[in-house]
């Protein structure tokens, strides 16, 4: 337990004393406020869909947790090898709560980021409707802890950081894109709407939307049961990898 | 069990290649061992072997008592290890460093940290980052760290590279002082081979993935009638320079070193 605890509190003290970094990630989510926001709200209007800001803003909370949460995982490569990684490893701790401890803590990480720029669309001009703000919550740490995870499994796999560009246009960009965090899910071409529906962001970023603006494409239930089965598998998946690393 | 690492017909096989082929040795407790070898001679794949971080193709070690391949965790809280490329957490301080190894081997007592950390000259800067630090101020940070939790072997792998002479007497004079003090046992690699001559009492050189000469430094140079630890050294292993093919870990220096310059 407490090396799980310790391991949590790393990437948190890491998080609070690199202020850059805090300030440099949210550079993307307000772009793209600002630019698909106030840049595509017209159309979207004229097309019958209501108040595009309002619809975006989830897509973009949930945009910041996927790419934290990834890099937080990713990490994981360089720490192999320059970190804090390989002393933990020569530790009497299991893998598993190694493991745990460091995608608990990525994934708080990643919540918080998402907070931040959920109160960033807050001043630009977001509003939400605040009774299910915990639900929201919720959503935002289970797509934490999924792409934490998966970010890990996939370190794990890795031995230097050749594979990173890989990853980010192969896995990263398009789970992003093919999400719904930028268009709505209705209507789509039959092919296209088969793959969103298994990007696992989807249900994420439906599920943030549903519980800040009320309008949903799966529906809220769906949501929670599909994004906790599929964190329950990544997470096992993910501590077997972890436990076969060799060094 | 007099010896405190016990290594028998070792062997590690990637692939189409053998790391380390059938080595056998003892180290007794309480001695510096040396284990040389030119680059790619199979010395790290056996620390990592010896430290739980490489499963061996075959072949048995007992450190401590301990069987490393059956009682991980009980071998883990024998040995201590400075690993070859730093292992320090950059944005911590050096007293966070130190605790929260401590918390990772169950070590509640604080007293031992500040014990340590004067004992390596390094309380001054308890509470500055570690990214503040010079290589040797590092170097000595691991090594106060790696005997935190009072192991019986300390692994070094080659904790003098790339430090100057003034850091690398300092250095070694404090892993002397503590073999005598605290009665540890110490494992170490190194290139330099006057500091092998001058601190270890018994050497193994590596091979090939073959242990192809033990002894101490005065039968190692008698046996292939040199005078330094170096002549006997490229007597055994020949004047061949090693070209490695660089690995994933030399991909991630290269790329660390870009980043980060140092």
């Amino acid at each position: 337990m407490n090396a799980i605890y310790i391991l949590w509190l790393r990437e948190l003290k890491r998080y609070f004393r690199s202020k850059a970094r805090i300030l440099g990630s949210l550079g993307q989510p307000l772009l793209f406020l600002f630019a698909l926001g106030f840049g595509l709200g017209p159309v979207f209007q004229r097309a019958g869909q209501g108040n595009y800001f309002q619809f975006l803003a989830p897509g973009v909370i949930a945009m910041s947790i996927l790419f934290t949460a990834i890099f937080a995982g990713i990490q994981v490569i360089w720490d192999k090898q320059f970190g804090f990684l390989k002393e933990t490893l020569v530790a009497p701790v299991s893998r598993f709560n190694i493991m745990l401890g460091k995608t608990l803590g990525g994934a708080t990480i990643a919540t918080i980021q998402g907070i931040i720029v959920f109160l960033l669309s807050l001043v630009v001009g977001f509003r939400p409707e605040l009774t299910l703000l915990p639900l929201m919550l919720l959503f935002m740490f289970l797509i934490a802890v999924f792409f934490t995870a998966l970010g890990i499994s996939i370190a794990s796999q890795l031995s230097d950081m050749q594979g990173f560009q890989l990853i980010m246009n192969f896995l990263v960009q398009p789970v992003f894109f093919l999400s719904g965090a930028l268009f709505p899910l209705g209507n789509l071409p039959k092919v296209f709407s088969y793959i969103v529906a298994i990007d696992p962001l989807s249900y994420g970023v439906d599920g943030i939307r549903g519980s800040l603006t009320g309008v949903t494409h799966f529906g809220l239930s769906v949501d929670i049961f599909v994004l906790g089965v599929l964190t329950v598998i990544v997470l096992s998946i993910g501590s077997y990898l972890f436990s076969k690393i060799q060094l | 069990m007099d010896a405190a690492i016990s290594v028998k017909n070792l062997t590690k096989t990637f692939k189409d290649f053998t790391a380390v082929n059938d080595i056998s040795f003892e180290v007794e407790k309480g001695k510096i061992f040396a284990f040389l070898g030119p680059n790619g001679a199979g010395k790290t794949t056996t620390i990592k072997m010896l430290t739980t971080l490489l499963d061996p193709s075959s072949g048995s070690i007992m450190l401590n008592g301990y069987d490393v391949l059956s009682q991980k965790d009980e071998a883990r809280k024998s040995f201590g290890i400075v690993f070859q490329d730093p292992s320090l957490d950059d944005e911590l301080t050096a007293y966070e460093n130190m605790q929260f190894h401590a918390v990772l081997f169950g070590i509640s007592d604080n007293k031992r940290i500040e014990e340590l950390l004067h004992f390596v000259e390094l309380w001054d800067r308890k509470d500055h980052l570690v990214k503040t630090f010079s290589g040797g101020m590092k170097r000595r940070l691991e090594i106060a760290r790696g005997l935190l939790h009072k192991p019986v072997v300390l692994f070094l792998d080659e904790p003098t590279i790339g430090l100057d002479p003034q850091t690398r007497n300092l250095l070694w004079t404090h892993i002397q002082k503590l073999n005598k003090t605290e009665q540890v046992t110490v494992f170490l690699t190194t290139h330099y081979m006057e500091e092998a001559e001058k601190m270890a009492d018994m050497i193994a050189v590596i091979d090939h993935g073959q242990i192809i000469a033990q002894g101490t430094s005065e039968t190692l140079k008698k046996q292939t009638k040199t005078k330094t630890l170096e002549e006997a050294f490229l007597a055994l292993t020949g004047k061949t320079i090693r070209d490695e093919e660089a690995t994933g870990s030399d991909k991630m220096r290269q790329f660390r070193k870009v980043w980060r310059g140092r």
